[in-house]
């Protein structure tokens, strides 16, 4: 087993949008920057790298990134802090020490799925689960795709999608098109996302959008043949292949958390500079709010340039970042998740899937705490990340303390010691400037 | 306020105070069980669920058989949930010393009447492929068992529920004594008897008990059907775990009905904090590795911490508290309170409704309490 210790002024974790911006600017200031994250390459789930690189959008900062002397650690799961200022983190070969004078997190966020009768049917997936694939060589060409959840998201990978040959059959808004209308008012003064929102309209062209309709069955034996979507007054039943959905992000907060880092109605609270409650650790991205790649870009940059001990460069950025802000709440008030969508699941609905636990069994108990005691709901390997986001909108339960290990780690990595490792850079700190 | 009047109030609903309610309703007594949280929330959810014999001492022997042969009985009535699998315990020796010991034990355990087995060399590596090789011999004990102490908890409190016992869940207990009981918000309870089968909260309530926190770690790891098919302990398990004094860490490994592996066990006195403590835990693996080398490799999934109600002399307090009639205790389990919660609840209300015991409970009486305060200091 090849453990290993590494020192850095400036370590960032999530190689996302946020991410990057992060460990550009700080290294650009001249910190020693190490960014790590847990996929085999950068990008996040967003500029995740398909058979035709990370996408336009990305280039630019992968450009900057490969300027700079910042170490790349990518298949790197960072899954304990042991002592302050160290994280520990599971590599191929073994385990890695990661120490930091400052600290960047940029953990980013995950698809919430909803239950519903048939959701666990095969090729029922997440919309990004399903655009990733795609983007890693899967083929759709031909697939007939309902598309359904909320958010521009819904979209974006409708055309991802279509691009890739997929026949979309329709895309399920759950928002009423009485908040869409609302909200196109709101984001008036956005020029780039309004040119965005318009070439997407040319891409999907003669795509059937219904807004105010969600999924409520999924049919299939085996594999997934058809979806049953509710208008509202009335079913419809629709033949297809794939069923994408998208019922919002939530933020992946459990690294902040475990951290001691403060946290308001799900999300890590942060200062001006991205400074979170706990002074040295910055945040970044989704999970401080969720606003999207423009945002989580511009919250890297404040991040890593004030971890680096550049605040005036932060402050720059200051403005942009409350245009795009006063965006992403447009965005929260528009495709908030209606009622309805707690009535989907039926009492023999599976809610978690690791344990197979049903809607039924959850509902005697008034705590999640309880529920898994009793139920075993999210003790799974996914550690509650699918079950814990459903349970919370369809139950209102709020989520437990987070313990270590915060992913599933190789015991031979858990029971690791700090004295078993092999020091592979000794320097001394350097202080930030 | 008037007070609600039972004939017993028990505060705690973990293993112990549920199993007390049980046996409190099958002989028909008013009851009230009491708890700060929910059902099995303290140790009971923190520990391992063993249903084992143990012969530390006569008495730790004849209750742990005694609370497993209940558990027997019990068997065909518990629900699914509770995943109670008789999959039986090998103490697994290392060298000649605790061949040794598995002779004795071996002998102990036959002469009263627990079926057991010496297993040689070739039998270990047949049983549990997974072992390191060059395994001394070991003990099989059939009968022992694990099970899932939540819901055998809830069970329990579920069927005292259908006789009429009355659950107070998330309630703080302000005070007991004389009789009374006193919630924080007001709320007075009058009983003749009041259990305290509050685990490592007991002291809080009833000052002067011999009972302290001992802290354990505990890891489960993703689903490896067939990777041990009986529980694992090791006899050095003698030596360090029951160190009265020092922490310790032994090589206890289970399966469990999902499949998964369950692997204990550490013994701390001092730390009152829950946090993990990265060098016990990193002690606990290393052993539980040395025995079960491709564990190295298994998808560990959670770790957690808990603490056990230890007594200084190692046996639990089931009986009246001498300087106040009216408290009963059924406390102090430490590690054994899955095992022992039936037996308890039986003595202790042999006790109270004046019946013949089964088997004497004079070694568990809290007035033996006095010497034990000594023990501990």
């Amino acid at each position: 087993m090849a453990n290993a210790r590494k020192h850095f002024d400036v370590l960032v974790v999530g190689g996302g949008p946020a991410g990057l911006a992060a460990a550009v600017s700080a290294a650009e200031h001249g910190a020693r920057v190490g960014l790590v994250d847990d996929n085999p390459a950068l990008g996040g789930q967003i500029w995740r790298a398909g058979v035709v690189g990370h996408g336009p959008g990305a280039a630019r900062w992968i450009q900057r990134l490969e300027a700079t002397g910042i170490e790349i650690l990518c298949g790197t799961r960072v899954f304990d802090s042991p002592t302050q200022n160290s994280l520990h983190a599971e590599i191929e070969s073994g385990l890695l020490e990661l120490n930091y004078q400052k600290l960047v997190l940029a953990t980013g966020a995950r698809e919430r799925f909803l239950p519903f009768p048939g959701w666990t049917i095969p090729n029922v997936m997440g919309a990004g689960a399903l655009q990733a694939l795609v983007k890693s060589g899967f083929p759709v060409s031909d697939k007939r795709v309902v598309v359904a959840g909320t958010g521009p998201l819904l979209l974006a990978v409708a055309a991802y999608l279509r691009e890739h040959g997929a026949k979309i059959e329709l895309i399920c808004e759950q928002a009423s098109l009485a908040s869409l209308a609302l909200f196109a008012v709101s984001i008036l003064k956005l020029r780039d996302k309004i040119t965005q929102g318009l070439s997407l309209r040319k891409e999907l062209a003669g795509v059937r959008f219904v807004a105010g309709s969600w999924p409520v069955t999924a049919e299939g034996d085996g594999a997934l043949t058809a979806v049953v979507v509710s208008h509202g007054q009335k079913l419809e039943k629709i033949a297809c292949d794939f069923l994408a959905c998208g019922f919002l992000l939530v933020p992946n907060t459990v690294l902040p958390a475990l951290l001691g880092c403060r946290l308001q109605n799900g999300f890590v609270e942060v200062d001006r500079y991205q400074q979170t409650s706990v002074g040295g650790i910055y945040c970044a991205g989704e999970p401080t709010g969720i606003g999207g790649v423009d945002l989580s870009l511009i919250e890297g940059q404040v991040a890593g340039s004030a971890a680096a001990g550049h605040a005036e460069a932060s402050r720059s950025l200051f403005g942009e970042r409350r245009k795009l802000q006063r965006f992403s709440q447009a965005l929260d008030r528009a495709f908030a998740l209606r009622s309805e969508l707690r009535g989907i699941a039926l009492p023999e609905t599976i809610v978690c899937r690791c344990e197979d636990v049903t809607y039924e069994r959850l509902k005697p108990y008034t705590s999640w705490r309880n529920a898994k005691l009793q139920s075993r709901c999210g003790m799974g390997p996914c550690q509650g990340r699918v079950c814990g986001p459903a349970t919370e909108f369809l139950l209102g339960w709020s989520p437990d303390s987070v313990r270590p290990p915060v992913f599933p780690v190789r015991v031979e990595n858990l029971g690791a010691m700090v004295r078993d490792l092999v020091p592979q850079d000794s320097e001394l700190l350097r202080g930030p400037q | 306020m008037s007070a609600k009047i039972y004939d017993v109030v028990i505060v705690g609903a973990g293993i112990v105070g549920a199993a007390c309610a049980h046996e409190c309703s099958q002989s028909g007594l008013r009851v009230a069980v009491i708890d700060q949280d929910v059902i099995g929330g303290g140790a009971t959810a923190a520990g391992m669920g063993h249903i084992v014999v143990m012969d530390d001492s006569d008495a730790q022997f004849a209750l742990t058989r005694y609370s497993q042969t209940l558990w027997q009985e019990l068997r065909p009535e518990l629900p699914e949930d509770v995943e109670y699998e008789q999959c039986g315990t090998i103490w697994v020796a290392t060298d000649e010393e605790e061949m040794t010991e598995v002779l004795r034990k071996h002998a102990y355990y036959s002469r009263q009447g627990v079926s057991v087995e010496v297993l040689n060399p070739g039998d270990i590596e047949r049983l549990e492929p997974n072992l390191r090789k060059g395994m001394v011999g070991g003990l099989l004990v059939p009968d022992d068992g694990v099970l899932y102490p939540p819901c055998a908890a809830r069970f329990l409190m579920d069927q005292a529920q259908g006789r009429g016992v009355t659950l107070h869940l998330q309630q703080t207990v302000a005070q007991i004594g004389k009789g009374q009981l006193h919630l924080a918000d007001g709320t007075r309870f009058s009983s003749a008897t009041i259990v305290n089968a509050a685990g490592t909260w007991a002291s809080a309530l009833t000052p002067g008990i011999a009972v302290k926190k001992r802290k354990g770690h505990l890891v489960i790891t993703d689903r490896y059907p067939g990777f041990v098919r009986h529980q694992l302990v090791e006899l050095g398990y003698l030596k360090s775990a029951h160190s009265v004094t020092a922490d310790s860490v032994a090589f206890n490994v289970q399966p469990r009905q999902t499949g998964q592996l369950l692997i204990g066990s550490s013994r701390q006195y001092g730390p009152e904090h829950k946090e993990v403590d990265p060098h016990v835990l990193g002690r606990m693996l290393e052993r539980a590795q040395h025995y079960l080398p491709a564990l190295a490799k298994t998808s560990a999934i959670r770790v957690w911490t808990g603490f056990r109600a230890a007594t200084p002399d190692k046996l639990p307090l089931i009986g009246p508290w001498p300087s106040d009639p009216s408290i009963y205790l059924a406390t102090g389990h430490e590690g054994l309170g899955i095992t022992t919660s039936l037996a308890t609840a039986k003595l202790l209300v042999d006790q109270i409704t004046g019946r013949t015991s089964a088997i004497p409970y004079e070694p568990y009486l809290p007035s033996r309490s006095a010497t034990l305060e000594h023990a501990h200091a």
